[in-house]
């Protein structure tokens, strides 16, 4: 690596004319290197995500894109996993866990589990990459989320004690993300040195991760693949391309219209997981005419998310009801009644609110997926009960920092999270950085205080159910449906299966899937 | 006749040194240029390396530790001090210094530029002087309408065509380009053909019409009618005195087209996922990796000026009334 480094920084100065011919050396200059087939036999595969970025990194904590997260599930455990639908923790370099108060937490590590350099896991690994997010200039995606750690120590050599600032039940669910996961004591810059299924072999960051079997891997039997080369192919029409002709075995992110062209590959398949992400139009309760509760009835019930299902996402989305929480979703309270496209209903809630003929720009992005047409479905709907909205396209570059949540209605797009009081405490309290509407209502907050720190999973299940409530009746966002996220792979890889968190198994599948000639 | 020799030789290196300075002057008002610019950019890296859950606090340790607090004037001084001594300035977005980052993707460039060179320029020569000597005969006419749909037709879809074609129905060659360093020659060669097919197709046609047009222009002129009336064969005439003519237009068009593929790559890099300078300057835009970007500008710029600045010189030694 080093060494080709040099070579290619000595090229530069090799100027341009020189250079043509040097690089054209420099590219096969390892020409011999015994280049095992990657099209997929003996369980070598190639896969591509959507993002590629020069700021690819192998630190969990910095990771920001989806191929960062399956780079660093590919190399580092977390202390608990979250491998199927039920979306329920499940041990990993944690064998167990309890809390009584649901503040304070023990962690009882798995023995004899090794990093890829041989070194032995022990607990002040796990306090070491847990206490890293504090420090500000690591710039940790995590920090909010690790504020709620008073304290995080050693309990003997197998042992991690961590204290909350509050109850919060859901502390195994947060442990399980990919930020999260354990990196060596001391790595301030973690390097690929985790206890993961795979070791590295080469990155480059923007371009391409290899990866190969760890052989001693503390799960037996996985992973049952031999090596796997992670790419970035940005161009969705390119991804779908260049998995239909071989060139890689799994692809993600999928757009919904080229389902189709898949379906008609004999040779593949698609996974199409249901998530929790959405695209929602954010109405802000601080200004007029959008803090009018009539007007917020008025747009819950000016758009068709069947139609909005059929044309923006082929039937692949699942409908939803004005509130973060999917219907796959344990807390899931189905009581709710939905709300459908209602023009009547739409019409006297824009004459009560006084806002008959009004004309409001909506700004939509291709930044938040979808927005432009839904925000041209509503523009339609609208003009047939008085509402005369005009859809304003704004560049996704700089959209969430210029746009989004600073006029009265723009488009917002919120990713899947592992919890309901992850979504909830993130865009919904009022407190909230990310409050998308601005809005405030106080039972709701206490309730949400409440539900964090309960035991009794029926008991949360009410608390989250009458939140959910609150927000589908009250709060000043409008979600049409949940995107479900596409996959697509060779149908000789086995295993694969729907994990809601995450294109690829929520990221996970490495560690999982087999290749079968 | 010496003497005269000589000073023709001085007014060349007079006339070169004249366009050399020149360059640098411009690629000097190019760098504040690129420089103001990029600062107009909504946002900065701390920013968008933090994402949307960053307080403010954290996005200020992150600024003070990228040096992004510092006053404009200070940092365009620095990093204009620094790339003069040949220091591109170190990226914090990937966390490792520029030049490394650059060393990666360069060659890429160069390769995909040379063999889109290597391909198009003979054929673009070729077609470009049959039809400006065949002009008005079939030959000519085909010849004009198949440039013409191919500089009207848009890469990416040439491109996808390329792909549709020989990657996805015919599964002869890659539809990506796999460009890594333990790829044998054969395997670079078969995973570049498709993009260096496209580009080539997209710089041919261009080419091809400026060759056309001077050509056929010198062909009009009183002196080839003046050889042809004594007897000169007439590939004499097109290849020694029409053609050092007309190579200072045709070498202006090469050199357009040329400097294109250096940094106009990006719709081909994109459609084959080639790692290439244009895709890594798009993603520092995305990213706010100044460094980053604006060395990728100041790379295009100069490769552009440098092109050019070949082009004027090569013009110039071969027209005797440029010299004077």
């Amino acid at each position: 690596m080093t060494g080709s480094i040099i070579t290619r920084r000595a090229l530069i100065g090799a100027g341009i004319a020189g250079g043509a011919g040097l690089a054209a050396w420099s590219l096969t200059r390892d020409g011999g290197a015994p280049s095992s087939s990657r099209n997929g036999s003996g369980g070598n595969i190639r896969v591509a995500a959507p993002s590629a970025s020069t700021a690819d990194t192998l630190d969990p904590a910095k990771g920001g894109l989806s191929t960062d997260y399956v780079r660093h599930f590919m190399l580092y455990n977390g202390l608990t996993t979250i491998d199927d639908g039920s979306l329920a923790p499940h041990p990993s370099l944690a064998e167990s866990w309890e809390s009584t108060d649901r503040v304070t937490w023990h962690f009882r590590l798995r023995k004899g589990v090794r990093f890829h350099d041989g070194s032995e896991l022990t607990s002040a690994d796990v306090v070491f990459s847990l206490r890293r997010h504090a420090v500000p200039a690591l710039g940790s995606k995590m920090a909010t989320i690790a504020e709620q750690f008073a304290s995080v120590r050693a309990d003997g050599r197998h042992g991690v004690t961590i204290e909350l600032t509050g109850a919060n039940a859901d502390l195994p669910t947060i442990l399980a993300q990919s930020h999260f996961l354990i990196v060596k004591d001391g790595a301030d810059k973690p390097d690929g040195n985790g206890t993961g299924p795979f070791r590295l072999q080469q990155f480059s960051p923007g371009v391409r991760t290899l990866v190969v079997k760890n052989g001693e891997y503390w799960y037996p039997g996985r992973p049952a693949l031999n090596s796997i080369e992670l790419i970035s192919i940005p161009d969705e029409v390119s991804r779908v391309n260049a998995l239909l002709s071989g060139d890689v075995q799994l692809v993600m992110a999928l757009n919904p219209r080229s389902t189709r062209r898949i379906e008609n590959a004999p040779g593949h398949d698609l996974m199409i997981t249901p998530s929790s992400l959405y695209t929602d139009l954010i109405m802000r309760q601080d200004t007029m005419p959008t803090g009018n509760p009539h007007f917020v009835q008025a747009i819950k019930h000016l758009v068709d998310r069947p139609l909005v299902n059929r044309s923006l996402f082929r039937n692949t989305a699942t409908i939803a009801n004005d509130h973060p929480i999917p219907p796959f979703h344990p807390f899931y309270n189905a009581e709710i009644p939905q709300n459908t496209l209602d023009l009547d209903k739409a019409r006297w809630h824009l004459q009560q609110s006084g806002l008959s003929g009004v004309r409001l720009p909506v700004y939509a992005s291709q930044a938040a997926e979808g927005s432009v047409d839904m925000a041209s479905i509503m523009q339609e709907f609208g003009s047939r009960v008085g509402l005369n909205l005009a859809v304003n396209r704004v560049p996704a570059d700089g959209y969430w920092s210029t746009h989004w949540m600073r006029h009265p209605l723009s488009f917002g797009n919120t990713n899947p999270r592992p919890t309901a009081d992850l979504v909830f405490s993130l865009f919904y309290q009022s407190s909230a950085d990310w409050n998308e509407s601005g809005w405030k209502d106080e039972r709701f907050d206490r309730l949400l205080v409440e539900a964090r720190g309960e035991p009794d999973d029926l008991r949360r299940k009410d608390l989250y159910g009458e939140m959910q409530r609150i927000v589908h009746d009250k709060c000043g966002v409008m979600i049409p449906v949940f995107i479900s996220l596409i996959d697509a792979f060779d149908k000789r890889l086995k295993g694969m299966r729907p994990v809601p968190l995450g294109g690829f198994m929520g990221y996970r599948f490495s560690e999982y899937v087999r290749w079968e000639d | 006749m010496a003497a005269q020799g000589s000073s023709g030789v001085k007014n060349i290196a007079k006339i070169v040194a004249k366009r050399v300075v020149s360059a640098f002057i411009t690629l000097f008002l190019v760098s504040a240029v690129i420089f103001t610019i990029s600062g107009l950019l909504p946002g900065d890296a701390a920013q968008e390396l933090l994402g949307q859950s960053a307080t403010q606090e954290q996005v200020e340790a992150l600024r003070e530790e990228m040096g992004l607090n510092r006053p404009a004037l200070v940092r365009y001084g620095d990093w204009l001090t620094a790339i003069v001594k040949g220091d591109p300035g170190y990226s914090y977005v990937a966390n490792m210094p520029v030049s490394q980052i650059i060393s990666t993707r360069l060659p890429n460039t160069l390769l995909l530029a040379a063999l889109a060179t290597l391909v198009s320029v003979p054929l673009a020569l070729l077609i470009g002087i049959t039809a400006a000597i065949r002009r008005g005969t079939t030959v000519d006419r085909s010849l004009n309408i198949l440039t013409l749909s191919l500089v009207a037709m848009p890469e990416f879809l040439i491109a996808t065509l390329f792909v549709l074609a020989f990657s996805v129905k015919l599964l002869w060659l890659p539809s990506i380009a796999l460009v890594s360093p333990e790829a044998t020659w054969s395997e670079t060669m078969r995973s570049i053909a498709l993009p260096v097919l496209s580009l080539a197709v997209v710089v041919v046609a261009q080419m091809a019409r400026m060759t056309r047009a001077a050509v056929a222009d010198q062909l009009d002129r009183p002196y080839v009618e003046m050889a042809r009336l004594k007897g000169v064969p007439f590939p004499r005439i097109v290849l020694q005195h029409v053609m050092p003519n007309a190579v200072g237009p045709v070498i202006n068009a090469m050199a357009l087209s040329l400097s294109y593929l250096m940094g106009g790559a990006i719709i081909v890099e994109t459609i084959f996922n080639y790692p290439g300078l244009a895709s890594l300057m798009v993603n520092a835009v995305t990213s706010r990796d100044m460094a980053l970007l604006q060395s990728c500008a100041m790379i295009f710029c100069a490769a552009y000026l440098a092109m050019m600045l070949v082009a004027d010189i090569v013009a110039i030694l071969a027209n005797p009334r440029l010299r004077a």
